[in-house]
């Protein structure tokens, strides 16, 4: 097994309701709502107007800067509404409604890629961010910038299936059913980035997901590495999967491609797959519908924009007493106000948690335990991290204890037996810093501004 | 279908599961890990010694109540943790001690360290032994009176009242050779000998340490390292004449040196959170309590050491952190500005 990360936690994977049950085709939503952010980045501008006819794989949102990703109709049919509506990230967000009109009418300007098995890094980075493919495992850092970012600069490429967040099956049952889609996936990467092997890291908890790519890997004499690594929380995370799998470090506030490394997650790769043998931008996604609320726990594909209520329809509906619903693990993911949110390109899972299991405490008191130290993958201490920030020192957070190196796994809290709200305050503190650090940015630039005024 | 629309939704921050384990499931785990320690003592002492550590623990849940009452704060007595307290305390008193002295050293650990510094997790001084310390100011007679076990009554006209480490501390060799012809090597392993309520059996000790290490409440670090650390040292500081080996097992099986390896120093509000910090608390532990036993006035170290090496706690957590994950060194740092 290969090397391991420092920490990590072993929360029940509760995988088993749903790591037997093959994906599924959800039946056509009667509309679709496609938010124009799902990305980390600039939101898109909406090129489509209500009474347009609209193709499967039509582009309808035009990128809205460099770090964004162009977004495309995921059914055929009519625009509805042009409007803003229930984002999953909070709020309200300018999204797209169309109307299915049930033809899946193909846009014209769906076509493969020429060569697929030749393609240069340049042309990898243009199809790539037209088909606006963008970090799927939740993250959605659009993957056109990282590619152009580290084309040259990595020896390592990693395909992340560890899908380290409990109830999450979705890259389980895809490795198990489309492996040809993972190893040619990849292979399309290892030829762009002139690797000659790319790895893949998943967990020992799929063991036969990992035979089956091997089957896969050898038949196509692929030139791809299944890596098995240990069953643990955060295995899945960028920093930790690059130590698991390189032994590297990737420098404090520094990105992977610093440690020459690369990371996609294996839903991103099958997205490139798809957009080079296929020429199918990012339309459908498949999501893990589970929990305790969900009374017929599945694995669903469906069209980007399906609002997830039509997801839990599917699976049987939602128990009386569901108290709280989740986009994404239940270690990261979002806890949403609404079922009006509709899926995304970053959306892995839709969860729902019924009866009493929210573990609240009203008067959390430390005890010192020194468990969050024990699980921390980044090494931070979170029991003395949270003790500065609420006495308001966020400067020493910050400068001694490094708060911003804090990648918000969750891990510390899960193990808290005080149930202290740690990563939550670790949030806060991340904001206060970089609240600060604009409003100085904000000043230094008001002050070069009067200075240039009085010079003119 | 589903009524979404009259779902009671909560939203709130990630991680949205949490492990099952709390304050109350740990205190739970600790009490049940010295009840092994607790049955010897109620056979090897009589029936008094359930009464002490009953009288210990509803004192120190009475005060904790009262102060919390008093102070208008929320109560705190579920978590359980004032019962390890008075456990603890009943633990490291003589069988024969007054049940008042009992009530009166509840109130120190408990309202004096434990709840005036903030209550749990808050003091910096394992509130047990700070009671135990304040009684052996307060009564010395009673305090260092002991009783024989009923498993040795046949000495009853041999030693009365003397501990192993008290007859040790003479150091000569015919006090040592008295010692070992009275006390075999198994009676101190198993706890037929005098002594402090709790600490007499290393083995019930034992126990209930690998039930802390089983359910993961505790690492190995403090308690290898304290213990290690005396081991050694006696091995290698034997008085002339006296066996080493021997020697060593009497000193690592005597007196508290168990129950405040294991119960004690691994104290979560009082000692390092990091485990190279435990490793050095509990070599710092093994050294005074040898200096202690060896050269100071007292037979006994385990209680001093522990308490000297809570105050430097806060310095070990301070000095001795984690290098975190893809840390930039600072010379590399200085050099790019």
């Amino acid at each position: 097994m290969a090397q391991a990360f420092f920490g990590g936690v072993h929360p029940n994977d509760m995988k088993a309701a749903t790591n037997e049950k093959a994906i599924e085709k959800l039946e056509a939503p009667a509309e679709v709502v496609i938010p124009m952010s799902m990305h980390i980045g600039a939101p898109c501008k909406p090129i489509v107007a209500v009474g347009d006819k609209v193709k499967i794989g039509q582009r309808i949102g035009e990128p809205g800067g460099f770090v964004s990703a162009p977004i495309h109709a995921s059914v055929s049919g009519t625009v509805k509404a042009v409007e803003p509506r229930p984002y999953s990230m909070g709020g309200t967000m300018m999204s797209v409604v169309i109307e299915n009109d049930f033809q899946d009418t193909v846009s014209e300007d769906v076509k493969p890629a020429a060569d697929p098995e030749n393609l240069t890094g340049e042309q990898l980075v243009e199809i790539v961010k037209n088909a606006g493919i963008v970090g799927q495992g939740g993250a959605t850092f659009p993957t056109h910038v990282k590619i152009s970012s580290a084309l040259g600069k990595v020896d390592y490429v990693i395909i992340n299936a560890a899908e380290c967040e409990p109830y999450i099956t979705g890259d389980h049952r895809t490795c198990l059913e489309r492996p040809d889609q993972v190893i040619k996936g990849a292979t399309v990467l290892a030829k762009c980035f002139g690797l000659d092997k790319v790895y893949i890291g998943i967990e020992a908890n799929k063991q036969n997901a990992a035979d089956v790519l091997n089957e896969k890997i050898r038949e196509l004499n692929a030139p791809v590495v299944v890596e098995v690594l240990h069953t643990r929380y955060p295995q899945g995370a960028e920093k930790q999967l690059v130590q698991a799998v390189s032994g590297r470090q990737v420098p404090s506030g520094k990105l992977p491609a610093d440690a020459g490394c690369c990371i996609f997650n294996l839903n991103t790769t099958c997205a490139i797959y798809r957009a080079v043998y296929e020429g199918m931008p990012v339309v459908s996604k498949i999501v893990t519908v589970s929990g305790s609320g969900v009374i017929e726990p599945k694995n669903i594909e469906c069209p980007i924009g399906t609002p997830i209520s039509k997801l839990f329809d599917a699976c049987g509906g939602l128990k009386e007493d569901t108290y709280k619903l989740i986009m994404g693990g239940p270690m990261m993911g979002l806890a949403q106000y609404s079922v009006d949110v509709s899926v995304g390109k970053g959306t892995g899972a839709m969860l729902a948690f019924a009866g009493d299991e929210e573990k609240y405490e009203e008067n959390p008191q430390c005890i010192r335990c020194g468990k969050c130290v024990g699980v921390c993958p980044i090494r931070l201490e979170p029991v003395f991290m949270y003790k500065y920030l609420m006495k308001g020192d966020v400067d020493t957070w910050q400068n001694v204890l490094h708060g911003m190196d804090c990648i918000e796994c969750g891990a510390c809290t899960y193990t808290c037996p005080a149930r202290l709200p740690l990563t939550h305050a670790f949030r806060l503190g991340k904001q206060q810093v970089n609240n600060a650090r604009m409003a100085a940015k904000a000043k230094a630039e008001a002050e070069k501004a009067a200075a240039e005024k009085k010079e003119a | 279908m589903t009524d979404y629309k009259n779902l009671k939704l909560i939203a709130s921050s990630s991680p949205h599961i949490r492990s099952v384990e709390n304050t109350r499931s740990i205190m739970l785990d600790v009490i049940i890990a010295m009840l092994p320690a607790l049955f010897w003592a109620i056979y090897n002492f009589g029936f008094k010694a359930l009464l002490s550590v009953v009288v210990s623990v509803v004192a120190c849940l009475f005060w904790e109540w009262l102060y919390r009452k008093l102070l208008k704060k929320p109560q705190s007595i579920g978590d359980l943790s004032a019962v390890v307290t008075g456990v603890l305390l009943a633990f490291v008193c003589p069988p024969e001690l007054p049940w008042w002295a009992l009530v009166i050293g509840a109130f120190f650990s408990i309202v004096v360290v434990k709840q005036l510094y903030g209550g749990i997790g808050c003091n910096f001084l394992n509130p047990a032994l700070a009671g135990r310390a304040i009684l052996l100011a307060s009564y010395a007679t009673a305090m260092t009176t002991w009783t024989l076990p009923s498993s040795k009554k046949e000495l009853a006209d041999v030693i009365s009242t003397a501990t192993p480490l008290q007859i040790m501390k003479e150091g000569t060799v015919e006090k040592f050779t008295e010692l070992t012809t009275n006390y075999s090597v198994a009676d101190m392993f198993i706890g037929r000998v005098g002594g402090s309520l709790g600490e007499v059996s290393a083995l019930a000790l034992l126990l209930g340490g690998a039930w802390l290490l089983i359910r993961k409440v505790i690492s190995w670090h403090t308690p290898v390292a304290f213990i290690g650390t005396v081991a050694i040292l006696t091995l290698i500081s034997a008085p002339a004449g006296i066996d080493n080996v021997q020697y060593m097992l009497y000193n690592v099986f005597g007196g508290g040196l168990m129950l405040g390896a294991i119960f004690m120093a691994t104290d979560y509000a009082t000692s390092p959170v990091t485990k190279p910090g435990q490793l050095i608390f509990g070599i710092g532990c093994g050294l005074i309590t040898c200096f202690i036993r060896r050269f100071g006035s007292y037979p006994e170290g385990v209680c001093y050491s522990i308490l000297i090496m809570n105050c430097t706690t806060w310095l070990l957590d301070k000095y001795i952190r984690p290098t975190i994950y893809g840390a930039v060194k600072k010379e590399k740092k200085e050099a790019a500005k």
